[in-house]
């Protein structure tokens, strides 16, 4: 006869199955044997947070950046409600992550028992699917479920909640190697007849325009788009959570689009003749208001593997729903076979159209200032780090500066919540990714009010010796809600003053880490260098920045892409 | 969709949650008791219920899922009402039930609990003929359906 397991060891030794090497968690009353077995083994590392909510952007940014499924453990009620904000963010970015919670043991569920919460019930709407086991002997096949949905079809975050007398029940341990669900098979192969008709379309445009988003990342497929665009000599823009699918430094990148897109981007956008959306899904930031939208013809070509991304904002001609690696392949394969080339002259126009955009020079500005212009700031880390840094950011103005003014040439290196917008995303989430690349050199952007919001990780960063560079653009506002404020509030600055801010120098140091202070111009860079040069410290700079500055272009909500205010 | 707990909650949670109507849900196990089969009536212009449909796919319990307005179907529906019947109106609400085609299944000295099928605007139509004041109460389950001839929703 085999040997039985309890609960809590085949939790262990599924996620040794599934070869998961690192998890972020905070034990607490309903997953203390599921700790029990952490401690008795040496295949799984786990990272101590110092708050839920961080453990899950912590194994969001582990997932991001190196293409596997990240793993967050915590435990029952308020473990659970920490977690919820981290699980949302990983469910609006489509992020492949298991969750692991403790729920108060089976006979007490529904009575109101101590650290109980309805986790399924409350965690549903943020998650691509969620478990309630209450069954020792569905535990294996449930987490291998879990790992499966989350990482196949349009990734997301799958919770599996597991009682606390499940983790001390016995039975056979079986990991089932294959698993096929019935009611779960996601498309991966496009339709062939409409990657025909794509490819018809793409050679009779004239003025094309290609549009690709997150879908790209997610399905490792920048190699694919890249040569798609250079076979074509078609311009590319990249959305927030596309960037780095295509090489910024590309000629043919015309830059992010979107409400803090370049004009070029936006323009194009708004004024082709063919579009081709690729893993994107025409979000409000992305085209401003979708009637305006369409005072243009344009003919679209939409490629995603969800088919509830398609006509959902925006009527497309040819749905194509497919991996974006394996569509792309496909489509790539037919128009090399073709003979016939889209209208060179027609492009070359366009090309000329393009570059005249392009000189409005639309990322301007004061590179003389007295005062530290945090663009310059990004900038400089630019060449700093060779574009070679994993960057992760909070939520704010910094968030758009670094996506305007970091060129992301690889996929995975650009690491942010677009979709949620959550504050204390960037510092827990540039854990994962050190975690998951531990040679690699990561940066978090971030600002004085979101860096507040998950500050205690500095502690665990000095726990597990993560030399993360954080880039504090402090402008002593919440620069993003003043920008509002000021262009669409008469100046009145309701809240968004960051008054009362800790000393970052002093903080840091506090934690065991390097605190540095740049308050000129022309000590950025030579800070930046010394910063790099630490290898094996956390090095907290806080940049003293211009309060006054704001990010542009901007396409106000609710207006058009072509109805940007520029500099 | 999978017999499960929490399945319903997800159908349910997903229409709340993005703003879509429920008009009525109606659910039971199937002959297969690892299934459920749902009919549910929503409202809404043709992207609308194209929208509610993917969204529906994307439920990992839902197993398949049909537009019965794609072809032609059959729905019924099945209301319990009780009316008040003294004198004079027993034997004209006796007539009526019969003119729906309905069944007297429960009798007092002074009430009538009628069962009727048909589609929801028979009901309607029956409620409407009763008087309004004789109505004590009613139920219905919600309209179920299922495609005509050999159009078949099988798993």
């Amino acid at each position: 006869m085999s040997v039985e397991l309890t609960g809590a060891e085949i939790t262990i030794r599924c996620l040794q199955e599934e070869g998961v090497q690192c998890i972020f968690g905070y034990p607490g009353g309903a997953v203390l044997f599921i700790y029990d077995e952490l401690f008795k083994q040496d295949k799984v590392r786990h990272i101590l947070v110092r708050h839920e909510q961080a453990a899950v952007h912590a194994a969001d940014g582990y997932a991001r950046s190196s293409n596997k499924v990240g793993v967050a453990l915590v435990t029952s009620g308020p473990g659970v409600t920490n977690a919820v904000t981290g699980i949302a963010t990983a469910y609006m970015d489509s992020i492949p992550m298991v969750v692991i919670s403790g729920q108060v043991p089976t006979s007490a569920i529904g009575l109101d028992a101590f650290q109980e919460v309805d986790t399924v019930g409350i965690t549903r709407p943020c998650v691509k699917h969620n478990f309630l086991v209450k069954d020792v002997t569905e535990l294996a096949l449930t987490i291998k479920k879990a790992f499966y949905i989350a990482s196949t079809g349009r990734p997301g975050p799958v919770l599996v909640d597991i009682p606390k007398d499940v983790t001390q029940q016995k039975t056979k341990f079986v990991y089932p190697e294959k698993i096929s669900m019935r009611s779960y098979n996601p498309v991966v192969k496009g339709h062939a007849r409409q990657i025909k008709k794509a490819a018809e379309l793409i050679l009779s445009a004239k003025r094309p325009m290609i549009y690709a988003g997150g879908g790209v990342i997610l399905s490792n497929a920048s190699a694919q788009l890249t040569e798609l665009a250079k076979i074509l000599n078609f311009p590319c823009t990249n959305t927030l959570m596309g960037l780095g699918g295509f090489p910024a430094t590309n000629e043919q990148s015309l830059g992010m689009l979107g409400m803090h897109g370049t004009y070029e981007a936006n323009m194009a956008m708004q004024y082709c003749d063919v579009l081709v959306a690729i893993g994107a899904r025409f979000d409000d930031r992305v085209i401003g208001n979708p009637k305006h939208f369409f005072n243009e013809n344009r003919k679209i070509i939409h490629i995603d593997i969800d088919p509830s991304s398609i006509s959902k904002r925006v009527k497309v001609d040819i749905p194509i729903v497919g991996d974006v690696l394996d569509v792309l392949s496909e489509l790539i394969k037919l128009l090399k076979a073709e003979k016939k080339k889209p209208d060179q002259a027609a492009l070359n126009e366009w090309w000329k159209q393009i570059d005249l955009w392009r000189e409005r020079d639309c990322l301007k500005y004061e590179r003389g200032s007295q005062i530290i212009k945090p663009q310059m700031v990004i900038e400089k880390l630019f060449q700093v780090t060779k574009g070679d840094a994993f960057i992760t950011s909070d939520v704010g103005q910094h968030q758009m500066w670094a996506a305007q003014f970091y060129k992301f040439d690889k996929p995975r290196r650009w690491i942010n919540s677009g979709g949620l917008g959550t504050m204390g995303f960037g510092m827990p989430a540039a854990m994962g990714v050190q975690l998951a690349n531990p040679k690699g050199k990561v940066a978090c952007i971030t600002g004085e009010a979101s860096i507040q919001m998950c500050i205690q990780e500095l502690s665990t960063c000095k726990q597990y010796k993560l030399p993360l560079k954080i880039i504090n653009l402090n402008n002593r506002y919440m620069g993003m809600v003043r920008q509002w404020q000021e262009f669409f509030h008469g100046n009145r600055y309701a809240e968004s003053y960051m008054d009362a801010l800790p000393d970052f120098v002093k903080l840091a140091e506090s934690y065991g880490h390097v605190g540095m202070k740049i308050e000129q111009p022309k000590d950025v860079e030579a800070a930046l260098k010394e910063a790099f040069k630490m290898k094996d410290r956390l090095v907290f700079m806080d940049f003293i920045t211009d309060q006054t500055e704001n990010v542009f272009p901007m396409v106000p909500g609710g207006k058009g892409l072509s109805e940007m205010i520029l500099v | 969709m999978e017999n499960e707990a929490g399945a319903l909650s997800r159908v349910a949670g997903l229409f709340s949650a993005r703003g879509y109507n429920i008009e009525s849900l109606s659910v039971a196990p199937t002959e297969d008791p690892t299934l459920s089969r749902m009919t549910l009536v929503t409202i809404g212009s043709d992207e609308i219920v194209e929208q509610v449909t993917k969204q529906l796919n994307k439920l990992i319990e839902v197993v398949k899922i049909i537009d019965l307005n794609d072809g032609s179907h059959i729905e019924r529906e099945l209301m319990l009402v009780k009316v008040r019947a003294v004198g004079a109106d027993r034997e004209e609400i006796k007539r009526l039930t019969e003119i729906f085609r309905g069944c007297i299944i429960d009798v007092t000295d002074k009430s009538y609990t009628i069962e009727l099928t048909g589609t929801s605007s028979k009901l309607d139509a029956f409620l409407e003929a009763v008087e309004r004041s004789a109505v004590l109460e009613t139920v219905r389950t919600g309209a179920s359906g299922i495609g005509r001839g050999e159009w078949i929703l099988k798993v």
